[in-house]
């Protein structure tokens, strides 16, 4: 017993070492799994608070293009105004009264790593849950994985293990949209059927199978699709349609049933 | 004693700050970010406790993974670096001479002499937190060059920020 405490005291540096490292490493493979990083509350009031410090500052340069994009934004929703569009495609503007939206804020955002998260300033307190969707004015840009008081953070696209349930608009096939780019402006279609025959430039829409989403939101455009003879499911570049590099306001949208839909799930399941 | 460690404690908050406020948006490329706040390792006294300095590497890296969402990755990283400053140090300048509260910065090692200890270090921490960070050894070499890149850039910040930080301490002898 004694030979090893003085064992321990000779080597401390170097135990101590690897007493932190198996911390860090622990520490990390909690943040791997998608379903654990829902329970570890990354979005802190206190990081929160000092990030929006910046934020703030940098608004100011950002006001110009923030015009443009509500402009824009404006624009594509008088669209939809029935005056405007008589025939109404009941299946995309049906007003779903099952989703509220909730404007926000991007308090920080990263395009840059292989995990990317948005810090968004609305929380609890407004009435932000896990598993709420994000949306930029452009289309799809993340899903809630914390949240805090005040403060949510989600997980953009833009990151390993985002996946999102998909369908080409065309012809409403089935797939789904996952990021392994190296670049923040495409994703990549998987679970391409291969008697589909995608063109660039096809658009990419929610499914609304998910309980997060509703259907038919901008997710991006097909860039090219390279069909393979011997695979049975293919894949495609897309280019996304929110521009993450200048992500600035965005809408959460809340499903209001969605606990009554997943109840239900989990009772069919069950039987 | 306590004026050398308000000075660390100083100059440990404005590094955090300017990488959490300007550093962190910069991207050069796409995937280098300079990671200067390990400047703040580096120039850490040569007679401090290495166990002590392992320590503080911990929790320093800890403060940048609860900014960047990263727990634990850049903790690792560090402790990493931390840990073979004692060799590194010693690999380059087995025969120095100092007195207590020394840092091994421009002052003391000259120019090529703190780009060559401040190279080496963070080409360490870059790597560790490069393969850390996709946590697979698939695109080995794609990773490895894109550790090389990202401690050219750490490097650069860090030897401008050190010329800034070793400039004042030498008006301040005079």
């Amino acid at each position: 017993m004694r030979n090893l405490l003085l064992f321990l005291v000779k080597h401390q540096f170097v135990v101590l070492f690897l007493i932190l490292e198996i911390t860090a490493f622990i520490l990390l493979s909690h943040s791997f799994s998608y379903q654990r990083s829902l329970t570890f509350n990354a979005a802190n009031d206190l990081t929160g608070n000092l990030l929006k410090t910046s934020a703030n500052v940098s608004d100011y340069f950002k006001l110009s293009e923030e015009n443009q994009q509500l402009l824009a934004e404006n624009a594509t929703l008088r669209d939809m105004l029935p005056d405007r569009q008589p025939l109404v495609d009941s299946n995309q503007y049906s007003p779903d009264s099952i989703y509220s939206y909730i404007p926000a804020r991007v308090i920080r955002n990263t395009v840059n790593h292989h995990d990317n998260f948005i810090l968004l300033n609305k929380g609890k307190a407004e009435g932000v849950t896990k598993e709420t969707g994000v949306l930029s004015p452009q289309g799809v840009a993340g899903i809630i994985i914390g949240v805090s008081e005040h403060y949510s953070i989600a997980m953009s696209l833009l990151n390993q293990h985002a996946k999102i349930s998909a369908r080409i608009k065309k012809d409403n096939q089935l797939v789904n949209v996952i990021w392994d780019e190296d670049n923040f402006r495409d994703g990549t279609v998987v679970d391409i059927p291969s008697h589909l025959n995608l063109e660039s430039g096809d658009t990419v829409v929610t499914s609304g199978n998910s309980f997060i989403f509703p259907g038919g939101i901008n997710l991006g455009t097909i860039v090219s699709y390279q069909k393979s003879e011997n695979r049975s499911l293919n894949r495609a570049v897309l280019r996304f349609s929110t521009d993450f590099n200048s992500l600035h306001y965005v809408y959460l949208v809340k499903n209001l049933r969605k606990h009554e839909q997943e109840k239900l799930l989990e009772e069919a399941e069950a039987q | 004693m306590t004026v050398g460690l308000v000075k660390h404690i100083i100059r440990f908050v404005l590094l955090i700050l300017l990488q959490v406020w300007v550093l962190d948006n910069v991207s050069l490329g796409g995937f280098v970010i300079p990671y200067a706040y390990v400047l703040f390792v580096l120039l850490l006294p040569f007679n401090i406790n290495k166990s002590l300095m392992l320590i503080i590497a911990f929790f320093t890296g800890l403060i940048m993974d609860f900014f960047g969402n990263t727990l634990g990755l850049h903790a690792a990283s560090l402790v990493l670096m931390a840990f073979a400053r004692p060799a590194v140090l010693n690999f380059y300048f087995p025969r120095i001479e100092t007195q207590p509260g020394d840092e091994p910065g421009i002052n003391k090692l000259g120019m090529g002499g703190f780009i060559k200890y401040a190279f080496s270090l963070i080409l360490i921490f870059q790597i560790a937190l490069t393969f850390l960070e996709v946590f697979t050894f698939h695109h080995f070499f794609a990773l490895i060059w894109q550790s090389v890149l990202g401690a050219f850039a750490t490097t650069f910040v860090v030897l401008l920020l050190e010329l800034l930080f070793a400039r004042r301490n030498k008006r301040r002898l005079q």
